[in-house]
């Protein structure tokens, strides 16, 4: 085992070999990793972070593959973090998204990643934005997240994201009413992929309304979401795209002075939260598992003994007085 | 609460023949057991599935070859992991495989090789036994 410096050493030099090894400690929930982070933080916030999402089959990967060739062609290295978010939280899983992005495996300027659901703390949106950590700090001048769109999980993940791009495919018809709930106000841009197929008019008009639609969002002055048609298989409207994320990038540029997601005060509140409510469940709860103290009280629930308010309460308010047992 | 790792597989199909079945019927097989597959696709060389393999940090890679081509291929897989120092990565083969082929490829450095009389019990037993997520 390399120390944490030699680590994070080779991290920032961008040794292949020791940024998957982090990765999968980040994934794998290996307390120690805290600390190489921590050292890789100042070398992180350059790294531009494009969140790609939606239903399953709609083409991400196509479009991400398609992405790297653009990008790689202008000279930009590219980080790829391709997430399942529907794998079980115990139990395994298959992750394929590789498969389209193949031709890329060689190139040095390009590291894809998968990563699946995994039961420990902080969950899958703490381990991406802490992968997208690590990418940045080895260099990558763009970071792309793909993820499928299943819900909040998703929406969380792609929070972590500068630009978010939304895919539909053309007759999505109630599909596209299920997208509003939630997933429509992370959306920076929408793309209809699949163009070549009927019904891509319609789409268009059906999203273009809903959108409008979101008076609160989207005033004078503020980002209007782009509906875009492309289709990915044969590269078509994936040039747009990049454009269109260009002038994303520009338009936070002008509202935030910017680009470093952690000078944004509503990012950093909310990820901070996040990671102090990760690291108290995950502490408190560690500790009183190690002790046997919560399968104890859940014995005297389940007896009578006890109720519920009081036995959380009891194992919970002694501890977080303590210092950090670790 | 568990922070056990989770062990991490690549299937991959190396070689030009045409279909995929048996290579996803072994992903099914190692996701059912638990384990976290990274699937890759067909008609890899040997160096990108290296490449792929570390950047995935897998503990395993699995191989599966129909068409005779695995004679050059596995053991070039193996070749390219010493090249790239990255021999914590174990690497067995599963196909249509002479029992003259298999004491080659098992000198030549790929752990074990899985024959159609093997089970898909058979190999996520082996699995389970011979390989441990790293440390
Ligand atoms: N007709 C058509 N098919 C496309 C287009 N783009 C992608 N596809 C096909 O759609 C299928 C799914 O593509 P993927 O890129 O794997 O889709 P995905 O959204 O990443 O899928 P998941 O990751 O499984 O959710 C593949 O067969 C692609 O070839 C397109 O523009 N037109
Ligand atoms: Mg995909």
């Amino acid at each position: 085992m390399p120390s944490t410096s030699e680590l994070v050493e080779k991290v920032i030099s961008g040794d292949v070999r020791s940024v998957a090894r982090v990765i999968r400690d980040i994934d794998d929930g290996i307390p120690a990793v805290r600390d190489v982070l921590k050292a890789l933080y100042p070398h992180t916030g350059k790294a531009y972070v494009i969140g790609i999402t939606g239903a399953p089959g709609v083409g991400k990967s196509t479009l991400v593959d398609q992405m790297i060739g653009h990008l790689r062609a202008d000279g930009k290295t590219v980080g790829v973090l391709a997430v399942d978010p529907t794998s079980p939280f115990s139990g395994g899983a298959i992750l394929g998204d590789r498969v389209r992005m193949q031709r890329h495996s060689m190139d040095e300027g390009v590291f894809i990643r998968s990563l699946a659901t995994r039961g420990h703390f902080g969950g899958l949106t703490q381990s991406t934005r802490s992968a997208i950590d690590v990418l940045d700090a080895m260099g990558k001048d763009i970071v792309i997240v793909e993820t499928v769109g299943v819900g909040q999980d998703e929406v969380d993940v792609v929070r972590s994201a500068h630009t978010t791009v939304i895919c539909v495919i053309p007759g999505m018809g109630d599909d596209i009413q299920a997208i509003k709930a939630g997933i429509l106000e992370v959306g920076d841009i929408f793309l209809i992929n699949k163009a070549d197929r009927e019904g891509s008019d319609k789409t268009l008009s059906d999203l273009r309304l809903m959108i409008d639609m979101d008076q609160k969002k989207y005033e004078s002055g503020t980002w209007k979401p782009p509906i875009l048609k492309a289709q990915a298989v044969f590269d078509q409207g994936v040039t747009e795209l990049l454009e269109e994320i260009a002038k994303h990038a520009d338009y936070l540029r002008s509202v935030y002075g910017d680009l470093r997601f952690r000078a944004r005060k509503d990012k950093v509140r909310e990820e901070l939260a996040e990671m102090i409510k990760n690291r108290l469940v995950e502490t408190v709860l560690r500790g009183i598992t190690d002790t046997g103290e919560f399968e104890e009280a859940a014995e005297a629930i389940v007896r009578g003994d006890i109720d519920p308010y009081t036995a959380s309460d009891d194992l919970v308010l002694p501890k977080i007085s303590l210092p950090d047992p670790e | 609460m568990e922070r056990n790792r989770r062990l991490r597989v690549m299937v991959a199909k190396p070689g030009l023949d045409g279909h995929d079945r048996g290579a996803r019927i072994i992903a099914r097989a190692f996701r059912d057991a638990g384990f976290e597959v990274v699937y890759s696709g067909l008609h890899q060389t040997p160096e990108e599935i290296v490449h792929a393999a570390i950047q995935e940090d897998v503990d395993l890679i699995g191989l599966s070859s129909l068409a005779g081509a695995h004679s050059y291929l596995f053991p070039a897989v193996v070749e390219f992991l010493k090249e790239r120092d990255a021999e914590d990565i174990q690497v067995i083969g599963g196909g249509i495989i002479p029992e003259e082929d298999i004491t080659r490829l098992k000198a030549a450095g790929i752990r074990e090789i899985f024959t159609p009389g093997s089970t898909l019990d058979d190999i996520v037993a082996w699995v389970r036994e011979n390989v441990n997520p790293k440390e």
